[in-house]
């Protein structure tokens, strides 16, 4: 059977065979660097149009239907015009951190992605601190957001990366709690454990109500980690303009757009794999034959639409909810959130001694 | 005497104790329109609103003082776009009583239906921008989908669908359109259906609730001290509904409640404004089906003359109490005009209530103030 | 007590959410409910209300006869100047002189759209119609002359 794992196996062996290792293993640094940003140009349409016309249908609209059938060139063609557009740069920003931090955000972003399993043995970096790994790389993210309010020398941008990392810091918190409960459970950090672990059923429903709480807290960090509404304080648009990227144009400011965009697929993709099983197929118990049936879809697709049906979600919340105040959101996870997923986490501890779990 | 390098110096600098200087506005994403105000910020909290007017002065007061009493109806549409049939019913109302001028049943009942009809479209509006301005997008094009059912039974009956001219002194410009009943019953319909979801989206919802309630806080004294009318001054508990107080046209004879609210806070200003839409719809549920026969407009004049002497009226717009005063030399034009916008009342104590409190609280009060710019500057 | 509070707070709040997303998500499975209008392809279809104010026109009639006798009553009423009546006088066939319109003009850049002059007209000679797509590139093609080159005044209008 074609799959993403037969794919890569074959070509290894055959760099491997053709090459010395050290040119085989650069030629696939290589390829690999060129699929990730291939992926990421590719996401980053796909991700925009789908919120575009999320947003029109949740709001009776038709969204982008002019370029291409369905307008799904919309967003390629928004980008052609962002690339040809001048980058201005204020006259009184500090030129070299400003023209520095979107490239910062993009970088963490492209970093979290070496630790995801997107299919059965399809991973750039099987790390075994898998979890620790994308929760310390996904705080570095505010420094490009503070470096791009700061270096900006406006008012707007100032109070906007000051608010997103006040914001970003507090839901670190719940987020790492959030995935430790999981951690708790497998006893592993390591990404591809976690999914083998969950190969007689996922997590949301093995692990009773205290994880079906922790994935409604990750949903929230991570909405609030990415600064997406009702959360989206650090740009708020009807109080800050634009917040930290107002003074950003051209193809700066899609490497922001473009970068929070990715942030959401990587939150989710994560979120996939700890609570829905990653590229693990949907089995029930006894049920040899269904269990057989989901065997036969690729495990791309199955984390492609796990991941897909958790971005939707977020998308959701965006387009129904108003936007919280920035006292509102401190208070709401040190007030709310921490103390119900250090209690909840206390529960997991307990299920996982107890091995209560299925 | 400012100078205006200084304004600009004053605006980008900081503050004599350190403060942080924003303006916000003339372009800004939440102050509709041309709005300026100049925030001193102390981190997140705000220490002093300055707002500065006159983006959108077009000297509608001067420019009436040249036109007839027939025309100069016309202008006073483009004060408070929003509510602009109730602005020329103001004015209407003035000239007739200037001149005694009889307006027939008819008349009275349709301009009564076409009022409400309008203060219903200002609001829903207003829930939309209100909504869009806390950062929820979606209830803005729910309240414009009933809106455009107004705005299209405008466009039937009046020929347009914002500064409408509609109204003359006298009665009205034409009869209305045949259809005009059945399709105010069938909007009625629609939005008795559809005002839940904005209680499902907006009012009900814990996140909107957290961000009103508590927030901008008027007393009924402060409200009565700077003048605040209508929903502003009804959200903390100010008996001030022209409506009641002095009718005019068809309102002496239909039931409807004074919306009043205690709390005083953005959430009893937004309570009253969904309350008053409903009572808008009383109104026109009771006028709809007994629009009298006869004549549409009263025997006037071929060229009116206000005698000499001074002239007041009052209407209640959907934001407040509008006064238009003339003063009157006994000509064919005004000698002196001076409209009382509702808005300019409500916008000075933006500062008083809203000094104090975060950001994010002075989107949710200004929201709540319902400021219409054009009609703050004229 | 404290306790019990605060899981009753949690509980009402996210319900509340949870109202707010099935409203949302209605409407986005529901797509018989889009009220997009998509203007210019539409244009076959596109109903303009009847009375709707667009510009002011003079109607001809198929002798190309029009009814206005340039008493001038539209451009007293007109607020803003936006009609400009230059008259003539016509030598009738019994040889009287009589006062006709030579140029109608009408400059639509200035227009309100008030509908003053049209209920000012005793003769019903011009009125509102329902055009409104008036974009041009040129300003002059704003100003108009509403009657028609050779039309003369409809017989008994006086």
């Amino acid at each position: 059977m074609l799959s993403l794992e037969s794919i890569t196996k074959t070509t290894q062996d055959w760099l491997f065979a053709k090459f010395s290792p050290q040119i085989a293993l650069t030629i696939e640094c290589v390829i690999v660097i060129l699929l990730a940003i291939t992926l990421f140009a590719v996401l980053g349409l796909v991700l925009v149009l789908l919120e575009r016309k999320v947003a029109a249908r949740i709001q009776i609209r038709l969204g982008p239907n002019r370029v291409g059938p369905g307008g799904i060139f919309q967003t390629a063609a928004d980008t052609l015009k962002l690339i040809m557009k001048e980058g201005l740069t204020p006259d009184a920003a500090d030129k070299f951190l400003f023209n520095l931090a979107p490239f910062i955000v993009m970088m963490v972003a492209m970093l979290l992605l070496a630790p995801i399993a997107f299919a059965k043995n399809f991973q750039i970096w099987d790390i075994n601190i898998g979890v620790l790994y994308i929760s310390s790389v996904s705080s570095l993210s505010v420094i490009g957001i503070l470096m791009a309010g700061w270096a900006s020398n406006n008012k707007y941008s100032l109070l906007g990366a000051m608010r997103s990392g006040a914001q970003i810091v507090s839901y670190e918190l719940s987020a790492g709690f959030a995935v430790l409960t999981i951690v708790v459970l497998t006893g592993s950090l390591q990404i591809s454990d976690i999914v083998a672990a969950q190969e007689n059923g996922w997590w949301l429903f093995k692990g009773h109500i205290p994880v079906i709480i922790a994935f409604v807290l990750y949903i929230i960090a991570v909405t609030a980690e990415t600064n997406r509404a009702p959360f989206d304080l650090a740009e708020a648009e009807s109080e800050l303009t634009a917040g930290f990227h107002t003074e950003y144009s051209g193809m700066k400011f899609a490497l922001f757009f473009l970068a929070e965009y990715i942030n959401i697929f990587i939150v989710c993709a994560i979120g996939a794999t700890l609570f829905l099983g990653g590229w693990m197929p949907l089995h029930i118990g006894h049920w040899e034959n269904f269990n057989h049936v989901m065997d036969y879809i690729p495990s791309s697709v199955w984390f492609m639409v796990k991941t897909f049906f958790l971005i939707f979600l977020i998308m959701w919340f965006r387009w129904t909810f108003p936007r919280l105040r920035v006292d509102q959101l401190l208070n709401l996870e040190w007030k709310y959130l921490l103390p119900i997923s250090l209690f909840n986490l206390l529960l997991v501890t307990v299920i996982a001694i107890m091995g209560w779990y299925f | 005497m400012y100078n205006q390098t200084e304004i600009i110096k004053d605006t980008t600098d900081l503050g004599p104790e350190g403060e942080l200087i924003v303006n916000m506005g003339p372009q800004h994403p939440a102050t509709h329109g041309v709005l300026h105000l100049v925030v001193t910020l102390n981190g997140e909290t705000i220490k002093k609103i300055e707002p500065h007017l006159g983006y959108i002065h077009r000297s509608i007061e001067k420019m009436c003082e040249s036109l007839t009493y027939r025309q100069f109806i016309y202008v006073t549409s483009r004060m408070d776009y929003l509510s602009s049939h109730i602005n020329n019913t103001a004015c209407a109302l003035l000239v007739e009583k200037g001149m005694q001028i009889e307006v027939p049943e008819r008349a009275k009942v349709v301009r009564t239906i076409l009022n409400e009809l309008t203060r219903i479209a200002s609001h829903e509006l207003w829930i939309g921008a209100m909504a869009m301005d806390l950062g929820a997008f979606t209830p803005f094009f729910y309240a414009f989908r009933e809106r455009e059912m107004i705005t299209d039974i405008m466009e039937d009956t009046c020929g347009a669908r914002l500064t409408m001219n509609y109204i003359v002194p006298g009665g009205l410009m034409y009869d209305i359109h045949p259809e005009f009943q059945t399709k105010v019953k069938a909007f009625i319909k629609q939005f008795k259906e559809k005002v839940t979801e904005y209680e499902d989206l907006v009012t009900g919802n814990v996140i909107f609730q957290s961000r009103t309630k508590g927030v901008g806080i008027l007393t009924a004294s402060d409200a009565i001290s700077y003048g605040c009318t209508g929903p502003v001054a009804r959200g903390s508990g100010v008996n001030c509904d022209i409506r009641k107080i002095a009718p005019y046209d068809a309102y002496d004879r239909v039931e409807f409640d004074e919306i009043i609210e205690t709390a005083g806070d953005s959430f009893a200003r937004y309570m009253v404004r969904v309350k008053e839409m409903n009572q808008s719809i009383r109104i026109i549920e009771q006028l709809i089906d007994n629009i009298p026969e006869g004549d549409f407009v009263g025997k006037t004049k071929n060229v009116l003359k206000l005698a000499k002497g001074e002239f007041y009226q009052r209407v209640e717009t959907a934001r407040g109490e509008l006064g238009v005063y003339i003063v009157s030399e006994g000509g064919t034009t005004p000698h002196r005009i001076k409209f009382r916008s509702p808005g300019f009342s409500n916008l000075s104590v933006l500062n008083h209530i809203a000094k104090g409190s975060k950001i994010g609280d002075l989107m949710a009060t200004m929201g709540t103030l319902d400021l219409v710019i054009p009609d703050i500057d004229r | 007590m404290f306790l019990k509070d605060y899981i009753s707070e949690v509980y009402n709040g996210v319900s509340s959410l949870l109202k707010g997303m099935r409203k949302t998500g209605y409407y986005f499975t529901h797509s018989k409910e889009i009220i997009t209008e998509q203007y210019p392809d539409n244009r076959a279809t596109l109903k303009l209300a009847d009375r709707f104010k667009g510009e002011v026109v003079m109607p001809h009639d198929e002798n190309n006869e029009h009814t206005c006798t340039g008493c001038t009553a539209c451009e007293l009423a007109c607020p803003n100047g936006t009609i400009k009546i230059i008259t003539k006088f016509d030598i009738t066939p019994e040889g009287k002189k009589k006062k006709a319109i030579d140029a109608f003009i009408y400059r639509l850049e200035m227009c309100t759209l008030c509908n003053l002059c049209v209920a000012a007209c005793p003769s019903d000679a011009i009125k509102m119609a329902p055009n409104f797509e008036h974009s041009v590139f040129d300003r002059s093609k704003l100003t108009k002359i509403l009657n028609n080159p050779g039309s003369k005044i409809k017989e008994g209008i006086e």
